[in-house]
């Protein structure tokens, strides 16, 4: 035998199965080791895994919430408060960051010096300082900063600003369900228009005013069913009652409380800034040439915007404001700073606390700021190829 | 002269320009004296007319000195950047009454009318800002609960890192690899030792006594260095071939990037202990800093891959013919080309990272924002909370643009050595 020709076979597949091997034995032995001392913890302190606690009574009140909600209900219905709450203090944030947003994008691009300048100068402050800090100021230093309820700054006498948060009239509806469905009606009306105007157009040549009439179709069908569907729309005006001799609520309407207001401010300023920076880039992203070209057939001003330079341009914005969107919700966390009852302040925060499940509650907070991220990024690949250009 | 038709043009300049200057005047100076000295100059006005005066009268004046092609370089230069139209006239002149109204207010409550001098609150009387404050804790929000004798300790470090991160620019290349390896292997354990001390005959500090800005360095500082070799790895791990691999890169990454960092904090504080043997106690701040470590790392290794995928293949290529092994491959030929491409996403994530310091108030940790934070609550500095808040946001501004300034001109040198 020659054992000057042995070798050991490191074939290529060898070499590549050795570095695989050792990474999934790494992971199991450190899930492994976890899991152990997790039982042995846990049998120390005398609680089991197990997600049981989520149907027992919570006993804790929680300041501001969507749904119906007290002390006898479960911990899932106090996680589903804080869910919603999440979901509210986020869709308003994302609302106002996305006009804010754009306004300032396109600010940083006109011609007028100033305006220019201006919306420079706030992208640079705002994006600079931290997110938590700006929650910070605007809760404990601006909102504290307002008048008492009985010096409320009033608008109009119909909603009214203090330190004890924005009251707002409430919407009394009655038959609100038949508004609601004569909205959704319309939509859906608008929608088999437009496709039916795109078809018109494709075979025909035919151009509908497709604006004015979805317009009208959203405008009229809602009102018809006030004016023939029973529905009605009354007001409920916040008003000043005096409870002791200094002691001044309002009571009625809707109650804004300032941690919500604080949130969604600082949120949507600092957002806004990110958006503002994704929209100037889009914009500048479309070559000179296009606009050119557009405007030499011939097409007006704001065929050019519409027609040829926002598709494009939204081909690059959009991405990343999604993923500000999803930043902005992971965000809306620091809501525990100032004690506005969202998911972590709730579940993670006071039911952890309650109960001293650290495992099962940590795990549950954290999945399901993943499954939002996950949804919103398969949703985003899903978008990213049906706008990819098609090249042929 | 046809009223309707009438234009201002270069003909009719020597008219024009006199009217238009004179109204936008009366406009500025209305403004300036109701804002500054409370005096309505169109008092004679109904109300609602009188308050949008100024802008009607500068509004007017504009367009009257809208003239194209004056031939007077001046006039020109200011239609074109701030007159292009009657839409950008109004935004103009709204943008300088908002300047005017609001700036000397915001002014005098900053430096003219604030307080520098005393050291209790009720040194406080002019009614601006009471800077008071912030000097009577200044030492509090560097420092934290530092021991004041101890102090130096935490300066020597970090003038240690400063003269470290400075040499490695002036050091010949030759010696710059070990600079480096003795700035993320060693520095760290030796900073850490110093600050902490216990040994060597330092007198040891707790971590719960750490904080204010210094430790909003440290947090920033270790985890930057921590989390680049990590990122690094995740990132060539996801673009590996070997699928074992590549899934437990890519579900790393997601795990991180999915959930915000306030809950890895809460899981570092509350669960981590859990999954340790029993008895077994980890200090505060290293759970801190391991946990935004591992975030960070998934967010670095994120932007490296974006510098891995722009790289052309040729690069591959190229170093796989020249006989080099993967490992050689990537850290000679790749690894140096893609990180220059990615030097602004590094920096916006060392400026996340920097920014989302202050979360660490959730374990109890109190960086500059969470010392303002426990000062403004202290009986005698009530009411503070504004000043506090401005002097920590005013820190922060100036750390983060300073960085963001700094990695666009580095990004600038870089993109024109390439071309």
């Amino acid at each position: 035998m020659n054992f000057k020709n042995f070798k050991f076979d490191l074939s290529n597949k060898n070499k590549n199965l050795i570095p695989q091997v050792l990474t999934v034995l790494f992971i199991l032995l450190l899930i492994i080791y976890f899991t152990i001392n997790a039982q042995n913890n846990m049998g120390n302190r005398g609680i089991s895994f197990g997600f049981g606690f989520l149907s027992q009574e919570s006993s804790f009140d929680i300041t501001f919430s969507l749904i119906d909600y007290d002390g006898s209900h479960s911990y899932a219905r106090a996680f589903l408060v804080g869910l919603l709450n999440t979901i509210l203090v986020s869709v308003i944030g994302i609302f106002f960051a996305t006009i804010l947003g754009v306004t300032v994008g396109i600010s940083r691009l006109s011609q007028n010096y100033l305006i220019a300048k201006t919306a420079e100068w706030y992208v640079e402050i705002f994006r600079n300082i931290p997110l938590i800090l700006q929650i910070f100021f605007w809760y404990f230093a601006a909102l504290r900063a307002l008048p008492l309820t009985i010096d409320s700054i009033n608008f109009y006498d119909i909603s009214f600003l203090n330190v004890k948060g924005w009251y707002v009239p409430k919407f009394l509806w009655t038959n609100f369900s038949l508004f609601l469905y004569s909205i959704i009606f319309s939509i859906i009306a608008i929608i088999f228009f437009l496709r039916y105007a795109k078809q018109q157009r494709d075979e025909f040549g035919k151009q509908f005013p497709t604006f004015y009439i979805s317009v009208a179709i959203l405008f009229v069908l809602p009102t018809l069913t006030f004016l023939i569907g029973g529905v009605s729309l009354t007001f409920e005006i916040p008003e000043l009652t005096q409870l002791s001799k200094t002691v001044y609520v309002y009571k009625g309407g809707v109650s804004i409380i300032p941690e919500l207001i604080a949130l969604a401010l600082a949120l949507s300023m600092y957002t806004a800034t990110f958006i503002a920076e994704n929209v100037r880039a889009g914009i500048l992203g479309v070559s000179k040439g296009q606009k050119e070209a557009a405007a030499s057939i011939g097409l007006t001003k704001g065929q050019i915007l519409k027609l040829v330079v926002m598709p494009q341009a939204l081909r690059i914005i959009i991405p990343p404001t999604t993923n500000q969107y999803l930043n902005l919700t992971k965000n809306s966390s620091l809501a525990a700073a100032i004690a506005y009852p969202d998911i972590v302040l709730v579940f993670a925060g006071t039911a952890l606390m309650q109960t001293g499940r650290a495992i099962e509650i940590i795990s549950i907070t954290m999945l399901t700021y993943l499954s939002l991220s996950l949804s919103i990024s398969v949703f985003m690949n899903w978008y990213n190829k049906k706008m990819a250009i098609k090249e042929k | 002269m046809n009223i309707v038709n009438f234009k201002p043009n270069k003909d009719n300049l020597k008219s024009t320009l006199p009217i238009g200057i004179f109204l936008i005047s009366i406009g500025l100076i209305d403004i300036i004296l109701n804002s500054l000295l409370n005096f309505n100059l169109t008092s004679f006005l109904p109300e609602k007319i009188s308050f949008i005066a100024p802008l009607i009268f500068g509004a007017i004046g504009l367009y009257l000195i809208r003239i194209e092609f004056s031939g007077n370089k001046l006039l020109d230069k200011i239609n074109k950047n701030f007159n292009s139209s009657s839409f950008n006239a109004i935004l103009t002149l709204l943008v300088i009454f908002a300047l005017i109204k609001y700036v000397p207010p915001l002014l005098n409550w900053f430096i003219f009318d604030a307080d520098f001098i005393g050291n209790k609150k009720e040194d406080c009387t002019s009614g601006g800002a009471c800077w008071v404050f912030v000097k009577v804790w200044f030492n509090r929000f560097v420092y934290g609960m530092y021991p004041d004798a101890e102090q130096w300790r935490i300066n020597s470090a970090f003038i240690m890192l400063f003269l470290l991160v400075g040499a490695s620019f002036f050091v010949p290349s030759k010696y710059k690899k070990y600079l480096l390896i003795f700035l993320v292997f060693v520095y760290p354990i030796i900073g850490l030792k110093l600050i902490s001390g216990g040994d060597f005959g330092l007198k040891y500090v707790e971590t719960g006594a750490w904080g204010g800005l210094s430790l909003t360095f440290i947090v920033s500082a270790f985890a930057l260095i921590l989390c680049f070799p990590i990122g690094m790895l995740l990132a060539l791990g996801r673009r590996s071939n070997l699928p074992a691999i590549r899934y437990s890169s890519i579900g790393f990454i997601e795990l991180w990037r999915g959930v915000p960092l306030i809950t890895v904090l809460f899981m570092s504080a509350v669960m981590f202990p859990m999954f340790l043997p029993d008895g077994t106690y980890v200090d505060k701040l290293i759970r801190v800093l391991i946990a935004i470590t591992l975030f960070e790392a998934a967010y670095m290794a994120e932007v490296i891959r974006g510098g891995l995928q722009a790289l052309p293949k040729g690069q591959y290529e190229a170093a796989k013919s020249l006989g080099m092994g993967y490992w050689r491959m990537h850290f000679l030929i790749v690894l140096p080309q893609a990180l220059k491409l990615v030097i602004p996403g590094i920096a916006n994530t060392f400026l996340a990272l920097v920014k989302d310091t202050p979360l660490i108030f959730v374990v109890g940790l109190l960086e500059l924002a969470g010392m303002v934070n426990l000062a403004k609550t202290n009986p005698k500095w009530l009411g503070m909370a504004m000043e506090g808040y401005v002097f920590a946001g005013l820190v922060f501004w100036v750390i983060c643009y300073a960085m963001s300034r700094y990695s666009q001109n580095l990004e600038r040198k870089l993109s024109t050595e390439r071309q």
